[in-house]
């Protein structure tokens, strides 16, 4: 792999939930500007938690993280400001209920970037248009079907213009139907250069975008492969048998 | 045996000085929740602190003014209190009790408002680098208010009956002016049935402010949800 500018460095971070659990052990990975990572495993791997770890929602043990260079569990960082550059897209959505869409897409901007009202809104339409979602400014949430609010989800984090987007598996809540209008979008974002480390379970997804999969098991990172290479051709005895069991279904 | 007297009894109902004493009572109220949401607020926030030099003193707080009557409270700081140089007058002591003992109940029902704000909304509104107090003011708080708004509505009603118990260090609200008419013309069941039916007047009046409110936040957010397509 060629040289390129690190975008988000894990070095040998640990981390327990409690005095004795350790739900991360080890793990270290760099991911370069512009690159797509997929992360997958086992139910309880950590993958959730290690995506949490990138913009602090959860703290490590030990080891380093940095983004941008920036030292992510450096006391002296400015977290909400770090945080402001790295879009995050969860599971289960969380588009603010109480506000409108155009709300959602904006109350961050002026906010946390200050942006004037006018500013914002002109940015969160170009979003809205761009997850084709136009008709649907004034709604709230509740209002949406879920594949309609993880495209929001997705826009209210792109309207930080991150430099970065982690997604914690995003279609994973979804049902079938309204996959693939969800991944169509992170594709097209994928395409564009955005740099972005993904759990997800969606192979087809990480066959065709990702530049490399890492698999995570009991909270250590066992094997990183290149797209095609590591489903064609896994090295460890373990990621073989996640994937006989998930390419089952 | 005197009887019921109805000419007495209207004569109280439409008392000048009754009348001004249900609308001290309704500002006794309006006050305890304002302050007692203003300093529960606070309460609430030292309460879910991680450090403990800010919860410990918030848990002894709840635990004093909820785990006391608001009788002996009153008794304490309008009557104890002078012997150790600290004086406060009727008024001052009526406003002190209540605000204080009403800001331990809401305490506890923020708090709880703000724990059933799920998680994911917190971390949501960090990720998109909310500072805390954003992420409170923004996102949790707005929450938060809806699940309290029946909670907070019966609390309204439990004070407006509760400041009586003022009348008991000679606070001039209600109930103290039903006992002082009460030696005019010793006409006690009619004094204290008109007294009863004002405080009645009150709470069924607030329950149809609250049913509205409840109505209106009751629903899920934004106009009736409609199913998506
Ligand atoms: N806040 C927490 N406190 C204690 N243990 C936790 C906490 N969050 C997660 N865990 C545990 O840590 C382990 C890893 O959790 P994590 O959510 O990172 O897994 P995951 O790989 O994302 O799993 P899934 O595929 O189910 O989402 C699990 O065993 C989980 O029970
Ligand atoms: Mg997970």
């Amino acid at each position: 792999m060629q040289e390129q500018t690190k975008m988000i460095e894990l070095q040998s971070v640990n981390k327990w939930y409690g005095p004795s659990f350790q739900v991360l052990k080890n793990c270290s990975l760099t991911v370069g500007k512009g690159e797509v990572v997929v992360i997958c495993g086992p139910s309880g791997s950590g993958k959730s938690t290690l995506i949490k770890c990138v913009n602090a929602l959860e703290p490590i043990g030990n080891g380093r993280i940095t983004v941008t260079g920036v030292e992510v569990s450096d006391p002296k960082t400015d977290m909400p400001k770090l945080r402001s550059k790295v879009g995050m897209v969860f599971q289960h959505f969380e588009l603010f209920p109480h506000m409108t869409i155009l709300e959602n897409l904006c109350v961050g901007q002026e906010k946390v970037l200050g942006r004037s009202p006018k500013e914002a809104l002109v940015k969160a339409n170009a979003l809205l248009e761009r997850v084709g979602l136009t008709d649907h400014a004034k709604k709230y949430p509740s209002q949406l079907s879920g594949g309609q609010q993880q495209r929001v989800a997705i826009a209210r984090a792109l309207a930080m213009d991150p430099v970065a987007m982690l997604f914690d598996e995003p279609t994973s809540a979804l049902d079938p139907e309204m996959i693939n209008e969800v991944l169509d979008v992170m594709v097209a974002l994928a395409h564009e250069g955005m740099t972005m480390m993904v759990v997800t379970h969606e192979m087809g997804f990480a066959r065709k975008v990702a530049d490399r999969i890492v698999f995570m098991d009991g909270g250590e990172i066992v094997e990183i492969g290149g797209g095609d290479s590591f489903f064609d051709n896994p090295q460890t005895e373990r990621a073989k048998s996640f994937l006989s069991k998930i390419l089952a279904h | 045996m005197k009887g019921w007297n109805w000419e007495g009894f209207f004569e109280y109902l439409t008392n000048y000085y009754l009348l001004e004493g249900a609308l001290i009572t309704l500002g006794l109220t309006v006050f305890a929740m304002t302050a007692g949401l203003f300093i529960g607020f606070f309460v609430a926030m030292m309460r879910m602190s991680r450090y403990k030099i800010l919860s410990a003193p918030a848990n002894f707080y709840i635990w004093i003014f909820r785990g006391t009557p608001l009788l002996v409270q009153l008794i304490i700081i309008y009557t104890g209190l002078p012997q150790i140089g600290i004086k406060f007058t009727v008024i001052q002591s009526t406003l002190l009790g209540l605000a204080l003992c009403e800001a331990a109940y809401l305490a506890e029902i923020i708090r709880a408002g703000i724990s059933a704000v799920p998680t994911g909304q917190v971390n949501a509104a960090r990720a998109i680098g909310m500072r805390e107090s954003q992420v409170m003011r923004y996102v949790v708080a707005p929450q938060a208010l809806r699940i309290i708004i029946p909670p907070l509505g019966n609390s309204v009603n439990s004070v407006l009956k509760t400041t009586s118990i003022a009348s008991i260090i000679s606070m001039e609200e209600l109930l103290r002016r039903t006992q002082v008419l009460i030696q005019e013309k010793f006409l006690v069941l009619e004094l204290f049935t008109v007294a009863a039916l004002y405080y009645l007047a009150m709470t069924t009046a607030w329950e149809l402010i609250q049913r509205r409110i409840e109505k209106r936040f009751g629903k899920a957010y934004g106009p009736m949800s409609v199913d998506a397509h």
